[in-house]
């Protein structure tokens, strides 16, 4: 991967209802660099996640990836990162393997191949099962392992490791680092302390914005 | 298109037609709708053949319109309440080319089975021949219409709680001039004049809508998102 990527915002600023979530928030982020947004409930955090990753557009200030706009196609900002909400869009009538087809049809397949995937989040063996009947930890250990069938340099997730267990929360921060050991880099959101070892963590706090 | 958008668009559209297959049930509903109402209507207005015979084009394509309108929310509705929409508008394929395959698939699941069962129905209504063939063509031309239409409708109103009645409001004085078309097609058919300028026009609609229609529908749906 090129290292000359960098997501950067500038002045950022985000109302809803009214009310003011944050206002003139700056920030470059740079591969090997991980970006860990804390707050309380209802701080911000995935509005500006979605903010980031170009769901929604700011109230004020601008996102830009290498210089230039997220939304100018010209910047290849889509093509270079994946988005993990809370929601997985994963269909419960659907196997593992199908929907994990369709993330990769949707974008530019990585060289790890879906069973390879799999394995990496302990989903070994479940191809061929309905998502319907996986456990929530389950189906989002699918969407985690979504992220690692695509090529992109930038993930954004939103609670990664809700529903998730202890060892599989040890599995995915251990791909994160592996991930940004690799010149990536991570936008996340979490209640809890990410480990991550290997990336230079920046922290913003939107409580005390 | 280059090649990662041609495979993005049949992923989407086998994706679909997978889903309704394992929906069986339910994606059958449009279609068992349009049957009863047709089937319904000589119980109701009794067994007047030339009467039948002279409502049956109008009966037929009201029927189309509102089974129609009954599909709809499926083309965005799931993939909206489980996250899927958001993966596809941040893609880095063309949203719009994204919505037309879904168009597709929703025409294909609730468009085309109507074109199947219309002969039948024509004839239980009394339609002979060449204004049957008509029937089927017309529809087979404004059922797609219906369909990209429909998609802007549902893409503006799927962020709504209760976006049904405002839907309807909403993409019905859109439909109404491919039912003044396609029912005046099939009545000139029937006594026999040519129907070249009906068709024409239902295929310029056709047309244009697919040329117009992905386009706002894939804004209307970012803005759904946001």
């Amino acid at each position: 991967m090129s290292t000359n990527y960098s997501l950067e915002f500038k002045n950022l600023q985000c109302i809803r209802d009214s009310r003011t979530l944050f206002s003139e928030l700056n920030m470059t982020v740079l591969p090997n660099q991980a970006l860990i947004l804390e707050g309380d409930n209802g701080s911000g955090k995935t509005s500006l996640l979605r903010i980031l990753c170009g769901i929604r557009s700011p109230d004020h200030g601008e996102v830009t990836w290498c210089q230039q706009p997220i939304k100018n196609s010209s910047s290849g900002f889509f093509e270079e990162m994946l988005y993990i909400g809370h929601l997985d869009g994963i269909k419960r009538d659907l196997t593992v393997e199908e929907n994990l087809k369709v993330c990769m049809g949707l974008g530019k397949p990585s060289e790890i191949g879906i069973s390879k995937a799999l394995d990496q989040v302990g989903l070994y063996g479940y191809e061929d099962v309905r998502s319907q009947v996986l456990s929530a930890g389950q189906r989002r250990r699918v969407a985690l392992a979504s992220l690692l069938i695509r090529h992109a340099v930038l993930w954004v997730l939103d609670e990664p490791f809700t529903a998730l267990d202890k060892t599989s929360r040890a599995v995915f921060e251990n791909i994160m680092n592996q991930h940004v050991r690799q010149g990536g880099m991570i936008v996340v959101t979490s209640h809890h302390p990410v480990q991550l070892s290997a990336a230079e963590v920046i922290t913003i706090n939107l409580s005390e914005q | 298109m280059n090649h990662s958008l041609t495979q993005a668009f049949w992923t989407l559209l086998r994706r679909d037609l997978l889903l309704t297959y394992r929906n069986r049930a339910q994606a059958i509903n449009p279609l068992l709708f349009f049957v009863l109402v047709i089937v319904l209507f000589p119980f109701g207005v009794g067994p007047d053949a030339t009467l039948l015979k002279a409502m049956a084009p109008g009966v037929i394509w009201v029927a189309a319109l509102l089974s129609a309108l009954l599909s709809l929310e499926s083309i965005f509705r799931s993939d909206f309440d489980d996250g899927f929409l958001e993966q596809l508008v941040l893609s880095p394929h063309s949203l719009s080319a994204l919505v037309l395959a879904k168009v597709f698939a929703h025409w294909m699941i609730s468009g085309f089975p109507l074109l199947v069962v219309a002969p039948l129905l024509g004839v239980f209504l009394g339609m002979q021949g060449e204004s049957i063939e008509v029937l089927v063509i017309t529809l087979l031309i404004g059922t797609p219409v219906l369909s990209l239409i429909g998609a802007i409708g549902v893409a503006l109103t799927v962020g709504l709680r209760q976006g049904g009645v405002i839907l309807a409001l909403l993409v019905f004085p859109l439909y109404i001039p491919v039912l003044i078309f396609a029912t005046n097609a099939v009545q000139m058919a029937e006594s026999g004049f040519s129907v070249t300028a009906q068709l024409s026009i239902l295929a310029a609609l056709f047309l244009l809508s697919l040329a117009l229609a992905p386009l706002p529908a894939a804004a209307a749906l970012k803005m759904s998102l946001s």
